[in-house]
């Protein structure tokens, strides 16, 4: 069994922790992960991926090959865009929906929903305002993995749940619970 | 012990297993975290960040002269800067171990260019080894400096980005305890002519041993198939290899290579039990050349001088795939709604303020040119400022300011970062001062190495000192804070300094927005 997912955004909205959630779920599951980042130049408000792989074989590219990828999980609607070439036929979409525009060409908003909605298998979600009115702003991130997390059979909810209370207990309980409350928020969400 | 580590971090983990004593090295993409690592991690082992990739490379000598083991590590590019340390110290030989990483950035992901530095090896004639994955990134940083004091010459480890950067599980193994203090008493550490002839000699005398274990290295996997087609796979290229084999059911003779020159035996064999040969090698043709020169042009290899991968970039299972003749998997049509994002200056930035004064005065003088240097505000290249005319390499705004200056070019104008400064740009300074060009100067100080992740920068609080030592006069030397209320003083001073036909300085200060937001926590 494998997933392979391309995990993406623009620099600074945090998809490295929701990498650095999976990639604890994977370890301590004993499940095979290579997990290739985007460090650098790009962070600085640039476009941003990760390459996810999980499986229960050996894996051996650190890049996910074009028209492989089971998931696209993206913090913003135009860079799920962005990878539609590594998507499989089949793949599912999990997308936030409020565009960040921080360039002089993006295009229209519509339009971008539309490509998207197209495609089928695609789940836009709120994020930033699902994060705001449950008093977590800044766990907007988390609620985008809880609703990745459907998909994501290979690990099981409960063990992304784990890796969330060991990922954030450094940082302590308030911020831990406000994870776990921004993971039921995604995973239980309808979808559109 | 299984530990999640980015290929980076499995680097600096083998180097502190083999019981290193002090790791040397100048920030830069794809290499910089694994001094990060060590840092946070080993309290004991020197790890102070340098002002250049030469004095990283020396200090690191001069520690393995001590007998302790030393790495340096540096991108690509910083083997330029230490170019002349590395060459000579295979000439000297070591005493401790001595590791130089470079990390090398096929696609030029945060680089200006993508040299190979597999020929900095074959330059110095010194080994190469090349890890395939994260596991061996540990496995060769620990073993080179056995290998480095067995040779007593410096290894040259290198990675690319893709496996710098990319994380998976890695199976570490104990903590060996650092070299006993033995400082070297040998003569061969004075180059003078007669000295380095036999140095020079004795590093010919050790390339039998060198290539000998580059065959023992090497591993190959035969298909069983007659005539099957055979693979050299260099380093990650490795995983490109199987990846594609395994999708696509495709049989090869593979041949995995770890270690440079290349085993000369084994790709003989290679050749001789296949029907023809493809290189796949991240980053330049390095082994593909060698591999048609002892070859001879009878025989069919392909790579990517022949067209068979792309000549440029770094490799992809797709490209290696279709090399290899596997059918491309059928993904979804790129999209149309699609536009690019490239990276900029945050929201804030003290850079943003210094491009608008910039911006503004030079405007007044249509001969005007500002020569860039390499950091964060080398995006004010880029839209929306596009004030810059060059960025070429660590130093060279202050250095081509004043060469376009002695050529009769006003108003000459350089822009250089802090950290860039004293990388590279007090040296040219000194230059311009004894020339008395007419150049003006402005330091950016952001008071860190920001463009690599806020790092320490090497002169903070003494850029006043510098300049003033170096001979830049009181009365051409500013300070001004970079914010939109100073835009009247800053763009004042501009102007008053452009009209002083000399060399003048001019220090825009203020805190990064991204350390800021870190010391805020
Ligand atoms: C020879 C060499 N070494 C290292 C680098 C990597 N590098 C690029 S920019 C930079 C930091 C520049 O810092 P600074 O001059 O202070 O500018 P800032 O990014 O803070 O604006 C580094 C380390 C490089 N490009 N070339």
């Amino acid at each position: 069994m494998k997933t392979d997912i391309i995990l993406c955004g623009v620099g600074g909205q945090g998809i490295l922790t929701i990498a650095t959630v999976i990639g604890a779920a994977a370890t301590a599951a004993g499940i095979q992960l290579k997990q290739a980042e985007v460090h650098g130049m790009s962070q600085r408000g640039g476009d941003v991926q990760s390459n996810l792989r999980l499986s229960t074989e050996a894996i051996w590219s650190d890049l996910i090959p074009q028209g492989g990828a089971d998931l696209i999980i993206s913090m913003e609607p135009m860079e799920a865009l962005r990878y539609l070439p590594w998507l499989r036929q089949g793949g599912h979409v999990i997308t936030a929906s409020t565009p960040l525009v921080n360039i002089p060409d993006y295009p229209d908003h519509t339009a971008v929903r539309d490509e998207l909605l197209a495609l089928g298998n695609v789940e836009l979600l709120d994020i930033e305002s699902l994060a705001q009115q449950n008093g977590i702003p800044r766990s907007a991130n988390i609620i985008l993995l809880g609703a990745a997390a459907r998909h994501l059979d290979i690990l099981g909810a409960d063990a992304l749940r784990e890796a969330i209370g060991t990922i954030f207990s450094a940082k302590g309980d308030a911020v831990v619970e406000a994870n776990r409350k921004a993971f039921e928020l995604g995973y239980k969400q309808p979808t559109i | 012990m299984k530990k999640l580590l980015l290929g980076d971090e499995a680097i600096a983990l083998g180097a502190l297993h083999a019981g290193l004593s002090g790791v040397y090295a100048y920030p830069g993409t794809p290499s910089t975290e694994i001094t990060e690592y060590i840092q946070k991690n080993a309290p004991d082992v020197r790890s102070r960040w340098c002002t250049n990739e030469k004095t990283a490379m020396e200090a690191a000598l001069g520690m393995s002269y001590a007998g302790k083991r030393a790495l340096v590590c540096m991108k690509h590019v910083g083997m330029n800067v230490c170019a002349d340390a590395f060459v000579n110290a295979a000439i000297t030989g070591v005493n401790g171990g001595l590791v130089v990483l470079a990390a090398d950035d096929p696609s030029m992901h945060s680089s200006q260019n993508e040299q190979d530095s597999r020929f900095y090896g074959k330059f110095a004639l010194v080994p190469v080894l090349e890890p395939s994955d994260q596991q061996q990134a540990y496995d060769l940083a620990r073993e080179a400096f056995d290998y480095s004091e067995r040779l007593g010459l410096p290894v040259l480890l290198r990675v690319v980005t893709r496996l710098a950067h990319s994380r998976a599980a890695v199976e570490t193994g104990t903590q060996n305890p650092q070299n006993a203090f033995s400082p070297s008493s040998g003569k061969g550490w004075v180059l003078l002519p007669g000295i380095a002839r036999r140095q020079y000699a004795a590093l010919i005398a050790k390339q039998e041993q060198i290539a000998a274990d580059s065959g023992r290295r090497a591993s190959v996997e035969w298909s069983g198939a007659p005539d099957a087609l055979g693979v050299l796979a260099c380093g990650i290229g490795y995983n490109y290899v199987k990846e594609a084999l395994a999708n696509s059911g495709l049989q090869a003779n593979v041949l995995r290579i770890n270690q440079y020159p290349l085993p000369e035996a084994a790709v003989r064999e290679l050749a001789e039990r296949s029907g023809a040969l493809l290189v796949v090698e991240d980053g330049q043709p390095v082994a593909e050349t060698d591999v048609r020169a002892l070859l001879g042009a009878g025989y069919p290899v392909t790579g990517r001088l022949s067209g068979a991968l792309p000549r440029t970039g770094e490799l992809t299972p797709d490209c290696v795939a279709a090399a290899l003749g596997a059918p491309a998997a059928k993904g979804h049509a790129p999209a149309v709604n699609l536009a690019g994002r490239p990276p900029q200056l945050c929201p804030g930035c003290g850079h943003r303020d210094v491009y608008k004064a910039l911006n503004e005065v030079a405007a007044e003088f249509p001969g005007a040119r500002i020569f860039g240097d390499i950091g964060c505000y080398t995006l004010g290249a880029l839209p929306p400022f596009q004030t810059l005319s060059s960025c070429v390499d660590m130093g060279a705004s202050i250095t081509m300011a004043k060469g376009a200056a002695d050529a009769g070019l006003f108003p000459a104008i350089a822009v250089i970062g802090d950290s860039t400064f004293t990388h590279s740009g007090m040296t040219g300074l000194l230059d311009a001062v004894n020339d008395h060009a007419n150049i003006t100067v402005i330091i950016s100080d952001n008071l860190t190495t920001a463009m690599t992740g806020g790092q320490d920068s090497a002169g903070t609080s003494r850029f006043e000192a510098i300049c003033l030592g170096i001979g830049v006069e009181p009365e051409h030397l500013h300070v001004v804070v970079p914010l939109p209320a100073n835009m009247p003083e800053i763009t004042r001073i501009l102007r008053e300094e452009i009209a002083y036909p000399g060399v003048s300085v001019i220090i825009p200060r203020r805190e990064c927005m991204q350390t800021l937001k870190r010391h805020k926590k």
